[in-house]
Order: structure tokens, then sequence, then C-alpha cells
């Protein structure tokens, strides 16, 4: 499974990432959203899992993006701001499918992205 | 409104608690006594003047007609006097002209004379022919007088000098007041004599009995030493001294201010009757001349007094009410203006603590990714993995992010719904008691505090503004906080209620006393002044909970708790 994981936190992102692949995952990490735009041209991806806030483009801008490039990709929220009401008010908004506040616990993570990628037929 | 109040109104001891641009506009005393004061001298001030003008002007009136009437009624009784005299004075002149010595000297002839003249006159007691030596030489009347001697006598010596004498009364061998006339006969045909009649007061008092006296009058004759020369109603009987000085002498008749021997105050009119000795005086009580001007003076001022107590108590209850109604709505100016300041400050507030957590969230997160990427790292290579010390400490890490993960998230949901735009959501109640009590925790245990909240779990959601309503339970906490003391209990208990969520905040703490539990929603009301209360936390949680539209009431017993109750509709 190949995972792509954006955050303006190179500190955050890196280790996350290195975690994930601890655990057996292909991920693929970026800080610029450019740069994983690029990415996602280039490389399929099963699952993205965005950081609501980056400077200069926004999580949700992001996926909307990416979605015209590769439809079938399924996303992730990370958020360092508001509580958890905020995140199920903003999920159907956005149309992602899980939102998760950071600090991230990697256990949660991991029931997450095996949810996403096992509900194929999810409704958008 | 209260008897209370009406004598003192709330504002009367207004302190002004709030200072800088919440300070209250008006000093309220001072409106009250300048507007009582001005308006009391305005509105009085004419009428005092108005009636003080009028009782000078018509007293002085009063005072001129009753002079004026007098010197009128003296003038006439005077005329009459001297009419009276001098129709005797012709009598005796007449029978002079008109008899012969020889005639008058006969004793029976003089007798008839002086029958004639008591017929036709009136008054006269007696006659007496007196020759130039000064010896009575003929007497007709009810006495011997025959062949006394005058010559040593003023009265003889005067009305040779004169010609004519009117003597002053006296009171005769029968006590009768009379008085003589003597005239000097100087005909050429005969020798001179004097012809003398005395003559009865009577006619006099018959004269005056007829005046028609107003105000409990008197009129009678003095001499000019001032004795009686007719009995006076007010100065005694004939022959007594007035004690009043004897007037000026004037040709005309006047009028001047005098005193009886009560000392009430008289006009005196007087008159001196030319040729006589005597004076005519007519008195008059000014008490009940003035009766009837001061029956109407009395009347005036009985309505002036009405008048003037109706003013007051309008002006003062008027005043009253006007300021009162400006205190009001100055009171709810400031309260206002505090609510919005509060909001704002939790507006701050809320964005401070929104941007603090988010700054230690970014912070948090990597050291959680770190953490756990140890953790991994240890897990996963067998050296490290069995090293239990190492994953302690690590788990001991994560644990503690987790923590403050927990504190920021709280704080950034909380902040999230402070002083933001009214916005309407569902949730679930037990949900935000929860996050709110969790503010409360730390300080509940340091204070060995039990804070319990007893929600059901199979309420219905609320849709409310999620702010306010945490903002009240935050409120009502606080209280409660400040109520209790160590080991004290609080409790937040929610019950379903025909369309209501009722929510009571509990304490076992120090109780409000029962007439404190009437004010306690009005702002400005505390008991805590001295310790930095504002007297609005209460007053602005009343505020939030009827925003809601909800109710808020309280229950207290001093020295064994409070609880306050308010509920929040459910969704239709």
């Amino acid at each position: 499974m190949r995972i792509l994981l954006v955050d303006d936190e190179v500190e955050l992102v890196s280790t996350l990432a290195e975690r994930l692949t601890l655990r057996g995952y292909e991920v693929d990490w970026f800080a610029a959203p450019q740069e994983a735009l690029e990415a996602v041209r280039n490389t399929p991806y099963d699952i993205a899992i965005l950081d609501v806030k980056i400077p200069k483009m926004g999580g949700l801008e992001m996926k909307k993006k990416m979605e015209r490039i590769q439809p079938n990709l399924r996303f992730i929220f990370m958020t360092g701001h508001g509580s958890l009401e905020d995140f199920e008010a903003g999920s159907s908004e956005a149309g992602a499918e899980f939102y998760l506040v950071k600090p991230v616990n990697i256990e949660v993570l991991m029931e997450k992205i095996h949810q996403a990628t096992t509900k194929e037929a999810a409704p958008r | 409104m209260r008897l209370k109040s009406i004598f003192k109104p709330d504002f009367w001891d207004h302190e002004d608690v709030a200072a800088g641009p919440f300070k209250h506009l008006f000093n309220f005393r001072r409106i009250w006594k300048q507007t009582v004061f001005l308006t009391l001298t305005v509105t009085l001030t004419p009428l005092i003047f108005m009636a003080a003008i009028d009782y000078r002007v018509s007293r002085k009136a009063i005072e001129s007609d009753i002079q004026l009437r007098t010197a009128r009624l003296v003038s006439n009784t005077r005329r009459s006097v001297s009419f009276f005299l001098q129709e005797r004075k012709s009598a005796l002149a007449y029978v002079i002209e008109d008899t012969l010595l020889e005639d008058i000297m006969n004793p029976v002839r003089l007798a008839q004379i002086l029958e004639n003249l008591k017929r036709a006159f009136g008054g006269f007691i007696d006659l007496g022919v007196i020759d130039e030596q000064g010896i009575q030489r003929a007497y007709a009347g009810p006495f011997l007088l025959e062949g006394i001697d005058y010559s040593g006598e003023d009265w003889y010596r005067h009305v040779l000098q004169e010609g004519i004498y009117v003597s002053d009364v006296f009171l005769g061998v029968r006590q009768m007041p009379h008085f003589v006339i003597a005239i000097h006969c100087r005909c050429l045909t005969g020798r001179p004599y004097v012809l003398r009649a005395t003559i009865d007061t009577d006619k006099f008092n018959h004269l005056f009995a007829e005046l028609d006296l107003a105000g409990h009058g008197d009129a009678f004759l003095v001499n000019r030493s001032g004795i009686l020369q007719t009995p006076s109603r007010i100065f005694g009987p004939v022959l007594n001294p007035i004690p009043l000085p004897v007037p000026p002498h004037s040709e005309r008749s006047e009028v001047i201010d005098a005193v009886d021997p009560g000392k009430n105050p008289l006009v005196l009119g007087y008159a001196y009757i030319e040729n006589t000795p005597f004076i005519l005086m007519i008195c008059k009580s000014k008490g009940e001349l003035f009766q009837s001007w001061k029956k109407a003076q009395l009347e005036i001022l009985m309505f002036l007094t009405v008048s003037v107590a109706a003013i007051i108590v309008v002006i003062l209850w008027g005043t009253t009410y006007l300021v009162s109604q400006i205190y009001d709505a100055d009171q709810k100016r400031v309260a206002t203006l505090h609510q919005v300041e509060y909001s704002n400050k939790m507006a701050s507030i809320g964005r401070l603590a929104a941007g603090v957590a988010h700054e230690i969230n970014n912070p948090l997160a990597v050291i959680n990714e770190k953490a756990g990427l140890i953790k991994d790292l240890f897990l996963l290579k067998e050296n490290y993995a069995a090293d239990e010390k190492l994953l302690a400490l690590v788990d001991s890490i994560l644990k503690s992010v987790e923590r403050c993960g927990t504190i920021t998230r709280r704080l950034l949901g909380f902040a999230r719904h402070m002083g933001g735009p009214p916005a309407l959501q569902t949730f679930n109640i037990k949900d935000v008691i929860g996050e709110v009590a969790g503010f409360f925790e730390k300080e509940a245990s340091y204070r060995s505090i039990e804070l319990r909240a007893e929600v059901p779990d199979d309420l219905p959601a609320v849709e409310s503004d999620l702010g306010k309503v945490q903002q009240v339970l935050v409120n009502l906490l606080n209280n409660a906080f400040a109520a209790v003391s160590e080991g004290g209990h609080i409790a937040i208990r929610v019950r379903r209620r025909d369309g209501v969520l009722a929510i009571d905040v509990a304490d076992d703490g120090c109780g409000i006393a029962e007439g404190d539990l009437k004010k306690i929603f009005e702002p400005f009301f505390t008991t805590k002044r001295s310790r930095g209360g504002t007297g609005l936390g209460l007053s602005i949680t009343y505020g939030l909970v009827k925003e809601l539209g909800g109710e808020i009431h309280v229950e207290s017993q001093l020295g064994k708790g409070t609880t306050f109750t308010f509920t929040l509709p459910l969704v239709r």
C-alpha cells in the first residue's frame, strides 16, 4: 500500500513517514504542496494523509486538485486546530472520510487507514 | 412602589463602582436636588410673592377705608354735638334778648322760662341769674342756690371775659352728670348779668346710642384733661380718666391708632368741639373691623398652604420618578456596556487560548512522533525491545503528550465558542458538561472538593448556542467553587422536564441570605465588593440564559448550600 503524506512541519512528517514505513507501508512524504501534487501526477497512491493548514495551499484545496488526478484516492486529514465536533462537522463538508487531531495516536491512524482502504464503495 | 422607596429611592445611595468608560454619566443625587430646588423656586416664589402682595395691598385698602369711614362718622357726630350745644346756647341767648331784667329776676317768671326751655329743648335742669358782683340773684330749679357768691369762680371770670362759657361735666348733688352753659348779658337797657343753665348729659348719651358703630364701637366725650364726660363702654363711667394721651388739637376730624386697657388695638377718631372743653372720641376695635378681611386672608392662606403642599408633593414625586427612570436607564446602559466588555473579553480569551493551544499543538505533535518512532525502533530492534526501563520512559513521554493533547484540544474546543457570533448547534449536554467540568478538575482535586456530574445517558440532543451554554456552566461552577469550603461537594444534575432540560448546579457551601436572593440577578449586586466582585457575573449569566430561551432561578439556605437551576429548551 502506497501512502502520500503532506505536512509543512518537516520534523513531524518525516518521523511519521518513518513510523509508517516501519509498519510496512510505502510512504512518500512532502512538506510542500506543489511537490506533493507533482508526485500524485507521477505515482498512484492508495491514500493521502494531509494536514488541513499548510501555507500556500490548504488541505482541502489540495484534496480537490488531487481528486482530479486520481479520482479513487482516499483522504485522511490531520489538524492541530479545533475540537472533535469541528472535525465531525468539517468532514462532511470536505468530503473526507476521516479527520484526526494532532498529536495523532499511531494506533488510531493505522485503524483509520485500514478503514479507509477497506471501504471500497464508500459513498462520496 | 414600595413605601420605603418613595422616601428613599434606589439612586440615593448609589455608589459608582464602575470606573473608566462605564462610569455613570450622572450624579443622581445632585440632579434630584437641583431639579427639586429649581422647580420649587420657580413655582413657589411667584405664588408666595402674590399672596404677600395681596396681603399688603388689601390690608392697606381696608385700613384707609376704616380711617375714612371713622373720620366721616366723627365729623357727623361732632356736627350733632355742636348743634345740640348751639341749640341750647341760642335758646339761652334768646331768653336774654326776649326777657327784661326785672322779669328774669322774678322767680315765678324764671321758673316759667325754665319750664318752657325744658319742654321745647329738653336737657335743662335749672336756671340762675348772677349779677355783676357774682351773687346769684334769682334761681329756678330743684335746689336752693339763691344768694351764692360765684365771684371767685374761674368759670365766672371766664364768662365775663368771653361772653359765653361751657363747663366740664360734673356730678351734681343727685349724682347725675351734667354741665353748665353760662352767657353774659351786656344789655344796654339794664345792668349786665350772667344767665347760667345746668344741662343734663343724658341727651348726649342718646345721641351716641343712635350712632351705628360697627365693630363694637364706642363714642364718648372727654374734656381737655382726658376725663370722661359721658360714659364709655371701653373706658368706664363718667369722670373716669381715659388711659390715653389727650390727642393734639386739630381743627378737623382726625383718626389715630390706640390700644384699650386690654391692650387690644383700636382705631380712634376724635374731633375738638369748638368753644367747649369737649373732645369727641369714637373708638372701634381693630380686631372686629379686620375680622372679615382676616377671614378672607385665612382662606387665602389655607388655599396657599394646600397649594404649596400639593406642589411640593408633586415636584418631589415627579422628580424622584424621573431621576429614578434616568437612573434605571443608566444602570441598564452600564450593565450592557459591561456585558459587551465581557463578551469582548471572552472573545479575546478565546482567541488567545486558541492561539496558544495551536502553537503548543505543533511541537507536541512532533514530540509525539519522535517518541513514537523511538518506541517503534525499540520494539523492532531486538537489543532494545527487552529494555523495559527505556520502553517505560518512552511510554511515559507518550502519555504526557496525550495528556497535553487532551488539554489543548479541550481548550481549542472551548475557545472556539467563546465570543463568536451566536450560532445554533446541536450537541449533547453530557459532552459539554464533561468538557466544562474538566476545567475545574484540578481546582477540585487541590481543594478536595467532590465535583460530580449526574447526567442520564438517554437525554435528547440540545439545539442551542454552545458557547453560551458553556459560559453559563462556567459562571455557575465558578460561583459554586467560591461558595464551598475545602471538602465540599458540588453536583451538576440534568433532568428532562416537559419540553426542557433542567440543569442544577448545587453546592453545599455558605449559602445566600434570604434578603439577597431577590437581588442576586440584578446588575451590580454583590456581597464580594471588597474582594473585587463587580456584581455582574450572575446578571450576565441571567442574560445568557434568557438569550438561550431558558429560565434561571436559585434556591438557597444560609449555611446549607445553594442550587442554581437553569433550563434549556429541547429541539422542537
